[in-house]
């Protein structure tokens, strides 16, 4: 049953896959000519070079930040630590809309460094706004580690970059590694920040070719999906190889690292990272409402209802991504066999499409399969698209929860019961407590701010903050938009807060 | 472990659960009955308040879904004969050919049709004009004399002008424009001005929108747009410095475009359907786009706003709609290979 369950869940999620190879079906023969006629290849070379490259720099900064905010003596790290989580709340077309607003000539911080454009533009943007995936999931990993080793290595002697090295580094790499490979697939996604900064990657292409020439288009999606696949498949094999040491602590956290002399420039550096990815931004988009509030009526009540819509809508899709996940990452933890291991790469790989692709292949299952067609304009399948795009995030941050459970199959059994979600498993697995919160936590998160398939997909008049947010940036009526993002990224806060960081600030 | 799996199990038949209800409640909410379903690429305020009046006015229900032209049209063709659309409405032609293409538009009725001058209709009568922008060059007052204005779009590769004018070699108006100027002085010459334009360090953005936020913060001097996105600007922000400029004497710089709708092949509703197109072209709609969209009105004899000069005054070079609805996939390589696109 348990088999069964998994293999209905993955179905699921295999369905913009298999949307992507039956209608490329039709051109099989042709399928290289297509891509290398578009002249995909270079743009998927594009797409690679950015994902990789902002993957490994989110991998540094969001664990350097991750240590200082959770196992260091930094001021402020309470407020520092919800604040450096916030920029991936930002959709990715309003934070490249802000920054170019704060950054390029004649912008609000014109600092000289010219308009942000081309693969460095895309690089800094993205990793900015991304870096918190590593962030949240090695921040969850570091309050979970056992005072123990670190303590004794710091009896030894040994300075906090010497104990994070040895002692912290190895504990917590699977938790770095899968932050890092969603904001890898993210990346590749991602076609809000590309565009708007002018990097020419395969999402671009998919979208300026989609009504122009869709066979082209299909076919840059399905190359797109398989770049994922190989990726995801990859990372896969090395986890594997590597045996998991990693072990929890049984509740009590050890003393933080003191910084000394460290302290100001570690200070000054959690600070700059949050000025320019969160403060730039939110100040741009201030100065919107501001100016709104001084020409003309701006009225907060039309952003309640969609503000309503997006906490309610993005709630419900952590809860379900992290539950139908659940038997998969039983699986793969449990027996480590190679279904589960292609029922994860189904499910993590989906993260890589963009939400268009996601939406268009869900309707067309729904609409072409009878008994599912009842189905269609409804919030259930509304769901449904949000986590077959997101599952991802709650599957690989709960496997890492559990992975770096201290003695493998019986915690690990005991972590994906259910009850877990319920209390029992607080006491025994506090990391696998933490793991899911943050799986959840990064749903909620992104399902916030996803805009094509809620467009498409929604039934009829449902408005969330995201789709009002383009609605009144189409327009120009910045005022409007900077308003309804302003309360996007607090109500985020709140939720991050609720969901995440107050789970790991009890423990220590 | 038997409790373990027990509790997986009860996870997913609880999934299982939770699906069937969906089904349930979506069976409830599925039976739109007497509902008219408009799928608009036109935002909310461009759009809204006329849908909102006609359901009064008539008492015919419309359920409106927004989004992207060329979004909403994918999901027409993906959703096939089970598409709730009855009506399209788009904001430029592209998409609109896209479903006639596909063969998801019905024919009009000739009393819809000839509301519009013939121009500014599909020639097969699948889908009619409900407004029209004109292409410009918009530019920084601050930075830009007015003679130094140039007479024509195809100066725009001369040296004075190097690095100083933004396009969006991406974006469908944009391609709209080169597929005129196609038309107008056939494809080598389109492809010399977009190389040339490539060479003269000409700035690329993604849109129209982006274009016109850099030219107002001063970080490129003009840029080709449609021209409301300037009087937008100004209704947000009335200190922005910008102007739009029209090219003088029928330049191809100043190229009509229309916006549009169609009704949907497997409309459930297409006597509504129709009815809502007439109704976005009597003389109370057309002064909706007139004074609140800050577009060319192009039926019942409305003019536009007067900051925008008479629509017969443009002197429209002769493009005719059917280039700019096919081909276009041809105009976008040309683009593409002149250097202009993203890098």
């Amino acid at each position: 049953m348990l088999w069964v369950a998994s293999t209905l869940v993955a179905v699921v999620f295999a369905a913009p896959l298999g949307y992507l190879v039956w209608k490329n079906l039709g051109n099989a023969g042709d399928y290289l000519d297509i891509l290398s006629d578009e002249g995909a290849f270079a743009p998927a070379r594009r797409s690679l070079l950015l994902a990789s490259t902002v993957a490994s720099t989110s991998a540094v900064l969001g664990t350097t930040l991750a240590w200082l905010l959770i196992r260091s003596d930094l001021p402020g790290r309470r407020t520092f630590s919800v604040l450096a989580a916030l920029p991936l709340v930002v959709p990715s077309f309003v934070g490249a809309l802000a920054l170019l607003a704060a950054f390029a000539p004649g912008g609000l911080f014109d600092i000289g460094i010219g308009r942000p454009k081309g693969f460095t533009g895309a690089f800094v943007v993205l990793t900015l706004f991304t870096y918190p995936y590593v962030y949240l999931l090695a921040a969850a990993r570091f309050a979970s580690l056992p005072a123990t080793l670190e303590e004794a290595a710091r009896t030894l002697g040994r300075s906090p970059a010497s104990v994070f090295r040895t002692v912290v580094l190895p504990q917590s790499r699977g938790a770095i590694a899968a932050g890092t490979l969603l904001v890898f697939l993210y990346t590749l996604s991602d076609f809000g920040a590309v565009s708007l900064l002018r990097y020419d990657t395969l999402t671009t292409r998919i979208f300026s070719s989609r009504l122009l020439d869709q066979p082209a288009s299909l076919a840059m999606s399905l190359l797109l999906a398989v770049i994922a696949l190989v990726v995801v498949t990859a990372e896969r094999r090395v986890q594997r190889r590597r045996i998991h040491v990693e072990a929890v602590s049984a509740g009590r956290a050890s003393a933080r690292a003191s910084l000394g002399l460290w302290k100001i420039p570690a200070l000054l550096f959690v600070v700059s990272v949050v000025a320019v990815a969160l403060v730039a931004p939110v100040v741009v988009l201030g100065q919107w409402v501001l100016r709104g509030l001084l020409d003309h009526e701006l009225a907060l009540v039309d952003v309640f209802q969609p503000a309503w819509n997006t906490v309610w809508i993005s709630v419900v899709a952590g809860a379900v991504a992290t539950s139908v996940v659940l038997p998969i990452a039983y699986l793969t933890t449990r027996y480590r066999s190679r279904f589960a291991g292609t029922y994860d790469v189904m499910v993590v790989s989906g993260f890589a499409l963009p939400g268009l692709v996601i939406a268009l292949a869900i309707v067309f299952w729904v609409v072409n399969a009878p008994i599912l067609n009842s189905l269609y304009l409804s919030f259930p399948l509304l769901v449904i698209a949000y986590v077959v795009n997101f599952g991802s995030q709650a599957l690989r941050a709960g496997q890492v929860a559990v992975s770096g459970s201290p003695t493998g199959s019986t915690t690990r059994r005991r972590c994906w019961a259910p009850d877990v979600l319920a209390e029992s498993c607080r006491s025994t697995c506090p990391s696998c407590d933490r793991g899911l919160a943050a799986g959840t936590g990064l749903v909620v998160l992104s399902t916030m701010k996803e805009l094509p398939a809620t467009l498409l997909l929604a039934p009829i008049g449902f408005q969330t903050l995201a789709t009002r947010i383009f609605d009144r940036t189409e327009d120009l009526f910045y005022a409007e938009a900077g308003l309804a993002a302003l309360v996007l990224v607090a109500l985020s806060g709140l939720l991050t807060w609720l969901l995440t960081i107050r789970r790991m600030d009890t423990l220590s | 472990m038997n409790s373990a799996r027990r509790g997986v199990l009860v996870m997913a038949l609880g999934l299982l659960a939770a699906l069937v209800a969906g089904f349930g409640a979506a069976g409830c909410t599925g039976s739109s009955g007497d509902t008219l379903t408009v799928y608009s690429g036109r935002t909310e305020n461009l759009i809204g308040p006329l849908l909102d009046d006609f359901a009064q006015e008539t008492g015919i229900d419309i359920d409106v879904r927004y989004g992207q032209s060329a979004d909403l049209a994918l999901l027409i063709e993906s959703e096939g004969d089970r598409s709730p659309a009855d009506v399209f409405i788009s904001q430029s032609p592209g998409a609109l050919g896209f479903l006639e293409a596909d063969g998801r538009l019905s024919e009009l009725s000739p009393e819809t049709l000839d509301l519009v001058d013939e121009q500014f209709r599909d020639p097969d009568g699948e889908w009619v004009g409900l407004s029209a922008r004109v292409r410009v060059l918009v530019y920084n007052t601050d930075a830009v004399n007015e003679d130094e204005l140039p007479e024509s779009v195809f100066d725009l590769v001369n040296e004075e002008y190097a690095g100083r004018v933004g396009v969006a070699p991406e974006n469908g108006s944009f391609q709209d424009f080169v597929s005129g100027m196609r038309e107008t002085v056939g494809d080598d010459e389109t492809s010399a001005w977009l190389e040339g334009m490539a060479d003269n360090g000409t700035q690329t953005y993604a849109n129209n929108t982006a274009i016109l936020e850099a030219v107002a913060r001063g970080e490129v001097d003009m840029g080709l747009v449609n021209h409301y996105y300037n009087e937008r600007a100004k209704a947000e922000n009335p200190d922005t410095p910008t102007e739009n400029y029209f090219f003088p004497g029928g330049d191809l710089g100043t190229l009509v475009l229309v916006t549009g709708a169609g009704i949907v092949d497997t409309a459930p509703h297409p006597d509504d359907a129709e009815e809502l197109l007439a109704f976005l072209l009597n003389e109370e709609s057309q002064q909706f786009f007139a004074a609140e969209t800050f577009e060319y009105p192009l039926a019942a004899g409305v003019e536009p706003t007067v900051d925008l000069p008479p629509l017969a005054g443009i002197d429209t070079p002769p493009v005719t709609l059917g280039a700019l609805g096919g081909d276009l996939a041809v105009t976008r390589d040309m683009i593409s290979d002149s250097g202009l696109g993203a890098g």
